[in-house]
């Protein structure tokens, strides 16, 4: 018997159905993607509410995030 | 389970965010106040020198650099995390033998480098008083879709490494998907028009910076995110797998 057998046995990473994960993916990355919009685009080059507030809050974070800003 | 590892993945992704908070901070916000100090200089001169009547500024500076600058890297990274846990339930035990904390390390790699790394090179962060406002839709469109192709050949690199493993061996299967996501990566960047907005008196030195602050930013986000997860999540899995076991 080996010793690495008995302190760490190998086990094999099982995956998650593609079932059981599709829900969560359509959902999860929608919401993830609202997210970013609001981060990195909203009230630059389109807009959902009709004043800067948003672009000016996350100003700092936009133009050091690496999207375009204004 | 799934529902576990997203809650994870936007935890690790918001701790990074604090990380990438604190180095926004110290090293990218004094660029940020230099731009647009050039910024209001440019301006001043433009007007002849004029003192011109302070427009109310409908969120200060202070804000601006503080709690904005705290939300919108929070929310960044807390959202990263979550697409990346999304990711991270598909990739896991699909890669190989590869175990959580390894996946997790290995897929912050190729998500700095396919959505962070590639449209820096292309379309580079740029600070206040650089771009033209005008021009604003085109640059943001340029930069997603840089983003888009850059995943897209992440995408196909992955898949033909994986197809091309069982033959050739990983290692170089792994060297021809590389070679593979690199050249198409060139050949987008090579195809989709340059921007330059760059005003001629803007300082080298301080777009250098900025630059090069955004670029730590993106690397501690997604280096951390990747290390952190890993570690969050590896309990989780190894605890799902002794439960497998005994049904």
């Amino acid at each position: 018997m080996h010793a690495s057998t008995t302190i760490a046995p190998t086990i094999q990473p099982v995956s998650i159905p593609v079932r059981e994960l599709l829900p969560w993916a359509i959902f999860g990355s929608i919401l993830m993607l609202i997210a970013i919009y609001f981060v990195g685009v909203e009230e630059g080059a389109a807009a959902v509410f009709n004043s800067m507030y948003v672009h000016e809050f996350v100003h700092d974070g936009r133009h050091l995030l690496g999207f375009p800003c204004h | 389970m799934v529902r576990s590892l997203l809650i994870r993945g936007m935890i690790a992704g918001f701790l990074a965010s604090l990380l990438a908070f604190g180095f926004a901070k110290i090293v990218g916000e004094p660029q940020v106040d230099r731009a647009i100090a050039f910024e209001e200089q440019m301006e001043q001169a433009k007007s002849g020198g004029h003192e011109h009547d302070a427009m109310p500024e409908l969120v200060s500076r202070d804000v601006q650099a503080g709690i904005g600058l705290f939300t919108g890297v929070g929310v960044f990274g807390t959202a990263v995390g979550g697409l990346f846990a999304l990711v991270f339930a598909f990739a896991y035990g699909r890669v190989g033998t590869l175990h959580a904390r390894a996946t997790s390390a290995l897929m912050a790699l190729f998500g700095f480098v396919a959505f962070a790394l590639v449209p820096f090179l292309k379309y580079p962060p740029n600070p206040p008083a650089v771009g033209d406002p005008g021009t604003i839709g085109s640059r943001t469109a340029l930069f997603f879709t840089m983003i888009g192709l850059s995943l897209a050949a992440l995408a196909i690199a992955l898949f033909l490494a994986r197809r091309l493993a069982a033959r050739i061996g990983v290692w170089n299967a792994s060297l021809i998907a590389g070679v593979v996501f690199l050249a198409i990566v060139l050949l987008a960047q090579w195809l989709l028009p340059e921007v330059n907005e760059i005003p001629d008196q803007f300082s080298a030195v301080l777009l250098w910076r900025f630059r090069m602050a955004s670029f730590g930013i993106q690397a501690i986000l997604w280096a951390s995110l990747g290390v952190l997860f890993g570690s969050l999540v590896e309990r989780l899995l190894e605890d799902r797998h002794g439960a497998l076991r005994i049904s």
